[in-house]
């Protein structure tokens, strides 16, 4: 009876799950169905809770209260700028859980394993000790505590591949049921220095796909735990949490243009180029702008479109972004949001960044849903965004970029950049955009121009 | 593989079926939601940390699992503050309701 009890709380949590997610495809219905899902939580916990198997209370306890303890300023504290790192750490403890309790098993039952089990186990393990690792060095990355840039050495994939190898090796020798405990844990360690390896060399833009994907993988690894433990629960969020990050980084990748292989492998914007970029358009001069005639040009046109990048984010210059909007919206003008599916650090980046400054999410724009619409921007305005605004990935077969689905603001009637310098972008080519007759740049920090742009508006 | 294998193997496939469904429907707008929304339900691993911790089988595994118990409650409990806090962000313009005593 009691069993019957927690199976029921199981497929309750798991149909709950499902409708939260669902919840997720409109905005006005995800805050209700994200608290339906923790519902579900609730009800699986309280499931489990009440089983016989649990006999002692008392380190259980201690657990969710410094779970808690931590969780709360986790989830109330971290500002919206922090999200990418929040979520790669977040990835860290999900998959170190479902690791330990592998290990937990493993060492408990390790010889009245069936034969299912122990690939179960091996998997969990193997997945999720590499995103563990990953994870925390993509957090590492993300906070700045690592450099963001491509770490890498030559020999760097053969010596990747190899150890993926004997990983593989190592865990048909584990399901096999030999080297006991040794060799179990010589798995573990080494799927982490994979976790740390597979990570070091991707640079700080390729983040969104490499985020999305260790989310597939700390998914397969609560799965298999589900395998392990015969739990259903499991099974069906680690399917969820799987599929949902899998097919997140497939729609990164496919707007970059960029295979999975070529974003893990690829080290993309090392040196060949930085140094392809550093001999082409020497003899091309962009055009400067005023802050003041910037203003002008804003203030009177009435359709401007702001397309949002990296840079934003860095210089934290979305609540000036809002003010600017507006001043423009309050003169007559229209103001809209392009935004490309991998600005930023992960998915959907930009408009977290930008509802936090309180713009209204029906004014942010999908790179399909505006594209077509770009040409009849009075003014573009690019905002800390490099290698998603440049034409070369429609015109020039030799690029790098060649093929990436981009934003058109070249056929906007004016363009302005804020950008700090003439430097590259992450893909450490040229931008054609900025040598564009139409387009003028306005150097310097995206904040301290917006805030000049507003003062200028406010004084005409 | 014995039949229990096999009808876990039925549930993850018609889970990942139904997740594919489902979250390619989310849209772009959503997409960081989703991935903390997901990192919250993904705490769901605390369901075998319990039982880890609690069913006194090792000292090995009563130590995991209170370890993994601990990482798992961070996530469930911040995960979801974070994703109804990031939610609570999105608003519609006020235009419709600015609008509608003329209409």
């Amino acid at each position: 009876m009691r069993e019957l009890f927690v199976q029921a709380s199981y497929l309750l949590a798991s149909v709950f799950f499902i409708l939260g997610l669902k919840s997720l495809s409109r905005a006005e219905t995800a805050s209700r169905g994200v608290s339906l899902a923790a519902a579900g939580m609730l009800i699986a916990i309280v499931g489990t809770l009440v089983q016989q198997v649990i006999i002692d209370y008392r380190w259980i306890a201690l657990g969710l209260a410094v779970g808690t303890v931590v969780g709360v300023p986790l989830g109330t504290r971290v500002p919206m700028t922090a999200m990418p790192q929040r979520i790669a750490i977040a990835l860290t403890f999900g998959a170190s859980a479902a690791t330990l309790v592998g290990i937990a098993e493993f060492h408990d039952h390790a010889d009245t394993m069936a034969l299912g089990q122990r690939i179960a186990v091996a998997f969990e393990v193997v997945l999720g000790s590499l995103t563990v690792a990953g994870s925390f060095i993509a957090f590492g990355k993300l906070q700045e505590i690592f450099p963001s840039r491509p770490l890498t050495y030559r020999g760097q994939n053969a010596a990747n591949f190899a150890l993926l190898g004997v990983i593989v090796l190592m865990l048909i020798a584990v399901v096999a049921g030999v080297g006991g405990m040794p060799l179990f844990y010589a798995l573990i360690t080494l799927a982490l220095v994979a976790g740390v390896s597979l990570v070091l060399p991707i640079g700080g833009a390729d983040m969104p796909v490499v985020v999305a994907l260790l989310n597939s993988y700390s998914g397969l690894a609560s799965a298999a735990t589900g395998f392990a433990i015969s739990n259903n629960v499991l099974i069906v969020s680690g399917a969820l949490d799987g599929t949902s990050g899998f097919l997140l980084s497939m729609l990164m990748s496919k707007a970059m243009n960029r295979s999975f292989s070529n974003v893990l492998f690829g080290a993309f914007g090392s040196e060949t180029a930085a140094a392809a970029a550093a001999g082409s358009g020497s003899d091309l001069v962009a055009t400067p702008i005023s802050a003041e005639d910037a203003a002008v040009q804003l203030a009177y046109a009435s359709n401007v479109v702001v397309v949002p990048g990296y840079g934003m984010a860095v210089a934290q210059a979305q609540h000036q972004v809002r003010e600017l909007a507006e001043l423009i919206e309050k003169r007559g003008g229209e103001v809209r949001y392009a935004i490309h599916p991998v600005a930023g650090r992960m998915p959907g980046h930009m408009n977290v960044l930008l509802a936090e400054a309180n713009i209204p999410y029906d004014k942010l724009y999908d790179m399909d849903e505006i594209n077509g619409d770009l040409s009849r921007a009075d003014v573009a305005l690019v905002i800390g965004a490099n290698d998603v605004v440049n034409p070369a990935a429609r015109t020039d077969p030799t690029s790098p970029i060649y093929g990436m689905p981009i934003l058109n603001v070249d056929e906007a009637k004016s363009v302005i950049v804020l950008k700090r310098g003439m430097s590259v972008g992450f893909a450490g080519i040229d931008n054609m955009l900025f040598y564009q007759p139409r387009t003028r740049m306005l150097f310097g920090d995206a904040k301290a121009s917006l805030v000049k742009l507003v003062s200028e508006i406010k004084a005409l | 593989m014995n039949l229990t294998t096999l009808m876990q193997a039925y549930v993850f496939v018609l889970a990942g079926f139904v997740g594919f469904l489902v979250i390619a429907r989310v849209p772009p707008l959503l997409h960081t939601p989703l991935m903390s929304a997901t990192n919250a339900i993904s705490g769901i691993s605390l369901v075998g940390s319990l039982v880890a911790a609690g069913a006194g089988r090792s000292v090995v595994s009563t130590v995991l699992g209170t370890v993994a118990v601990t990482a798992a409650t961070i996530n469930v409990v911040g995960g979801f503050i974070i994703t109804k806090r990031m939610l609570a962000m999105f608003k519609r313009s006020d235009r419709r309701q600015s609008n509608a005593p003329k209409a």
